[in-house]
């Protein structure tokens, strides 16, 4: 069908594969960065989205739905091109003083990520029956309180599933972060292979890599499900 | 004032925005996003039902490598799905594609794995009684799933549709990578051309997305109460 010489030797040995490795680095970092920035982010979305007050709640709202239904790579190129605009003089040097692209990475992976998130954890709270908080204050525990020993240690419990999915998205997404050149990953594949026009090996090498993360963290999660939550009947 | 003097360049090039360079040249802009994305969109429901139906299948020899196939896909970020049809497509067709089609390959491909998932969801959502019952009426196990429960499971699975065609609008965004002229590569030549209003630019462009998505999104969700309420009386 086609003639292509097979050369697995280029990712496999040398340079190019060190360059695959440092990639592998690079998506590893700036996922994990972002995935600690999203979650804390999501929580206070999430917490925001539950708020009593009406304002509150809105700006959560308003800020969930238009970070949801905005695609990835144009709040990349936002924050990327445009932080200058926006972000006051000294953040903008001092993000200058480090690594610029990866920063801008990590704020549109944590900003996007997080409204995933904070649903994810709403929805986690939200399914725990309203009588468990009843029960609880009628006891006699304060909001903050039930919050901490009845709701939440079962609300952490559900979320814990698609938390983990989220992460892995997020990890996914990182790719997206080759546009504004960020040495990840998925960057590297393609410098592999205008380097040496040997882009099967490239790609595959990556597509590996990224199954392989993909495929254990959702082992992982389908043994949670199995192990954890069916036991307690929250399945 | 000079940040707003900045939306002025968006009105100069509204319509590059809008259609692209269409009367003298290729379409492109706004139009090519929603076409990309309603075009993979039919593709994938399509391929998504077929796939879904194979999962389900009662014979291992078919269910496992599909349910392999389809969970490699969903393992792998969209840009690398992306690059391997953009090499792999003229290697296979013997000559060059052009790269709109690349990129409704690689989202069909992509989508495809997504929407099986849908479909698999929504056949087993349908009570067993029905296949028990139908299956006793002495229909063969295909006519049963072809005449019984697929009706019942895709009128409940249009809303994940719709919310995967708003993925999929989001999704057309990365076509940029291989140098479509859909709405975000617009913006990054109108961007490369002026230079100074970056954050107009794309803000302007989300704001776009927003309100596509977001009409797409709310009549979502009304279908579903719609199906909620259907179901409870």
């Amino acid at each position: 069908m086609f003639q292509y010489e097979f050369d697995w030797s280029v990712v496999l040995t040398g340079q190019y594969a060190q360059w695959i490795v440092d990639g592998i680095k690079v998506t590893i970092q700036l996922s994990a960065v972002s995935i600690v920035l999203s979650f804390l982010m999501g929580l206070l979305i999430a917490v925001m989205r539950l708020s009593h007050v009406g304002p509150v709640r809105w700006i959560a709202q308003g800020y969930l739905e238009f970070i949801r239904n905005t695609p990835l790579l144009v709040q990349f190129f936002f924050w990327y091109f445009g932080s200058f605009q926006i972000l006051p003089q000294s953040v903008n040097d001092w993000l200058n003083a480090r690594d610029f692209e990866f920063s801008a990475a990590v704020i549109a992976l944590t900003i996007y990520t997080s409204a995933f998130i904070a649903e994810d954890i709403r929805s986690g709270i939200r399914s725990i029956p309203k009588e468990q908080m009843e029960a609880a204050r009628s006891s006699g525990f304060s909001y903050i309180r039930s919050m901490q020993y009845i709701i939440l240690p079962q609300a952490v419990r559900i979320t814990i599933p698609p938390l983990i999915s989220q992460f892995l998205n997020l990890t996914k997404n990182s790719s997206l972060a080759m546009t504004i050149g960020v040495a990840e990953l998925t960057y590297q594949a393609r410098q592999v292979e205008s380097y040496t026009f040997k882009g099967f090996e490239a790609f595959t090498a990556a597509t590996l890599v990224y199954l392989m993360l993909s495929l254990i963290i959702t082992a992982l999660v389908t043994l949670y499900d199995k192990k954890v939550l069916s036991p307690t009947g929250m399945k | 004032m000079d940040q707003w003097f900045g939306f002025k360049v968006i009105w100069d090039n509204i319509e590059h925005f809008l259609i692209g360079r269409y009367p003298s040249g290729p379409i492109g802009g706004l139009t090519l996003t929603i076409w990309l994305a309603v075009v993979s969109c039919s593709l994938s429901i399509i391929i998504g039902i077929v796939l879904g139906l194979l999962c389900v299948s009662q014979n291992r020899i078919i269910r496992y490598p599909v349910l392999a196939v389809v969970n490699c896909i969903r393992g792998i970020p969209l840009l690398m799905v992306i690059f391997w049809m953009y090499f792999l497509l003229p290697a296979f067709m013997g000559t060059a594609v052009p790269e709109s089609w690349t990129i409704v390959a690689a989202l069909t491909v992509f989508t495809s794995a997504y929407m099986s998932q849908i479909v698999q969801a929504g056949i087993e959502a349908i009570p067993r009684g029905q296949l028990e019952a139908g299956l006793s009426t002495g229909l063969s196990r295909t006519r049963v799933m072809v005449y019984i429960i697929l009706p019942q499971a895709l009128r409940n699975m249009i809303p994940s549709f719709v919310n995967q065609l708003v993925s999929l609008i989001k999704d057309t965004s990365l076509a940029f990578i291989v140098g479509v002229a859909e709405l975000t590569h617009v913006a990054t030549q109108v961007n490369n051309r002026t230079m100074i209003y970056p954050a107009q630019i794309f803000f302007f462009i989300a704001v776009v997305y927003f309100i596509l998505c977001f009409m797409l999104t709310s009549y979502s969700r009304w279908l579903e109460q719609r199906l909620a309420y259907r179901k409870a009386i």
